[in-house]
């Protein structure tokens, strides 16, 4: 199928606008994320129907920055892709729209990912090569999910969390002790020097075969620990820096058993003999150190997403090349599928 | 009959559930519900219960702390469920499109709403959780608007719930 040799991926789910360019060997030539906020004023307090005008202000500067770092002109790229689920309306409008436009103007086949499979599709980058049928698991500030992936493009959900994603549990945590936002990496690093036996926070599900998670009340067990069970009378220690270094650690102990012990139980039920990792909390050293020690337990291979990766980007939408090379392209009708998390 | 206020206790964690369900049978279309309270308040647990009651599976409901906005089809109603907490100021609602979150086809709820309050539509339920010891929550429920006040009239009117 086809003869493209660049991708160009544009990534709008949630809040930052990412366009990457992806060379056929799936080498990224280019990743563009923006974050930031410049052009508020501009626009005082009206708000346009249905469309989100952070995107709509960044998507064609970050389009441009991506094809010149990449060192290509718009007319070397060959197919499109672009996340049309789950995400924002607003936000996966713009991106889709950018696509189509492109791959009109340009006569270039579209192709649409789903951004979680993406963020598996990361470890699939750091590999090489095909690295499925595998367990995938995505653990992110908005995803604590296990998939069954029989290839890079089929996969059924194992399980979930039912509250919050373990990345969420990290960063209201950081917060709670009083950390600077992002907080995942900060707890990381005071963890290091506290005691991770200190606090014995509960293991949410550990020990029953159902492949789901809870979060919720880990994140309360820590508030109560640090300022105190609200109505009670008795007296709560000072947060002095060793008691949150135990408080980050016992934290991060609890929420990383649970993550490992669900991939071991996901592992051992569908007989996978692949793991791969990909979202921001895979970014934790603690968290990629205790997989290791897990898959050569049990004799596993593992494939983590590169840390520059992890986060949402537009590289790991490289995925697009298996649609375009299954011939597996999105007609000009497509839409949008927001909000639900579970498909 | 109208009424701008009730504070209710809710003593346990099945109490908040009838509440929700309560808000469940209570809402319609075009309803706005805003969530105000601190970490651990219960504000997602709340969410979870007003979901089971239209029929939305529980432990489907998660929390969009990160993702934004949830958004559930398969009950009486649709359910979006946004949550402000994460935002950096006011305006990223209105730059991000947030306000998706109130076709008049279903219901909103939004928690950490007065974060976002400047950008919320005028007439809405706002309901207050604080926590008053482990297992209990205090709520304030106001109506903003002649719809919230009517919201707030019925949940009085089929006490206990």
């Amino acid at each position: 199928m086809g003869d493209a040799e660049y991708l160009l991926s544009i990534e709008t789910s949630c809040d930052e606008t990412s366009a990457a360019i992806v060379r056929r060997d799936r080498h990224v030539l280019s990743n563009i994320v923006a974050t930031q906020f410049e052009l508020h004023e501009r626009f005082g307090g009206v708000v346009p129907e249905i469309a989100s005008r952070a995107h709509l202000e960044r998507i064609l500067p970050v389009i441009d920055e991506a094809v010149r770092q990449a060192g290509i002109s718009l007319t070397g790229v060959g197919v499109v892709a672009v996340a049309t689920h789950p995400g924002l309306v607003g936000s996966l409008l713009v991106g889709l729209t950018a696509a189509k436009s492109l791959s009109l103007a340009l006569d270039v086949p579209l192709v649409t990912v789903n951004h979680v499979a993406a963020h598996l599709y990361a470890c699939r980058m750091a590999a090489g090569a095909d690295i499925f049928p595998a367990i995938g698991f995505v653990v992110s500030g908005g995803h604590t999910h296990l998939f069954d992936c029989r290839s890079a493009v089929e996969m059924d959900l194992l399980g979930c969390t039912i509250d919050d994603a373990a990345g969420e549990a990290f960063d209201k945590v950081a917060q709670i002790l009083g950390l600077e936002y992002p907080g995942g990496p900060q707890i990381e690093r005071l963890a290091r020097d506290g005691n991770s036996a200190a606090f014995s926070f509960a293991r949410t599900f550990l020990h029953e075969p159902a492949l789901r998670f809870s979060f919720s009340g880990l994140k309360t067990a820590v508030l109560y620990a640090a300022r105190g069970t609200p109505g009670s009378r008795t007296p709560v220690p000072e947060l002095t820096t060793s008691r949150i270094q135990d408080l980050a650690a016992s934290f991060q102990a609890a929420a990383i058993d649970v993550l490992i012990g669900k991939c071991e139980q996901a592992l051992k039920q569908t007989g996978r003999r692949t793991l791969c990792v990909g979202g921001g909390v895979a970014a934790n050293g603690a968290f990629r150190s205790a997989l290791e020690e897990m898959v050569s337990r049990l004799g596993v291979r593992l494939v983590l997403a590169p840390r520059e990766f992890c986060t949402d980007n537009a590289a790991m939408m490289a995925l697009g090349w298996e649609y375009y090379e299954r011939g597996l392209l999105a007609a000009f009708d497509t839409d949008v599928i927001p909000g639900l998390m579970r498909s | 009959m109208t009424s701008a206020g009730l504070t209710c206790k809710l003593v346990s964690e099945s109490a908040t559930r009838s509440l929700g369900l309560a808000l469940a049978k209570a809402v319609q279309p075009g309803d706005v519900l805003a969530l105000i309270g601190d970490l651990g308040a219960g504000k997602t647990r709340l969410t979870q219960s007003l979901a089971l009651g239209l029929g939305v599976p529980s432990d489907t409901v998660t929390s969009p702390t990160f993702t934004l906005i949830h958004e559930y089809q398969n009950g009486r109603l649709p359910l979006r469920h946004c949550d402000a907490y994460r935002l950096q100021s006011a305006e990223e609602f209105a730059d991000l499109g947030l306000d998706e979150l109130f076709a008049e086809d279903g219901v909103a709820i939004i928690e950490w709403a007065d974060r976002v309050s400047g950008y919320l539509p005028r007439d809405r339920l706002e309901l207050r959780l604080s926590v008053m010891d482990e297992t209990t929550r205090q709520v304030e429920m106001t109506g903003t608007g002649p719809r919230g006040q009517q919201l707030v009239a019925t949940l009085a009117e089929r006490r206990p719930w």
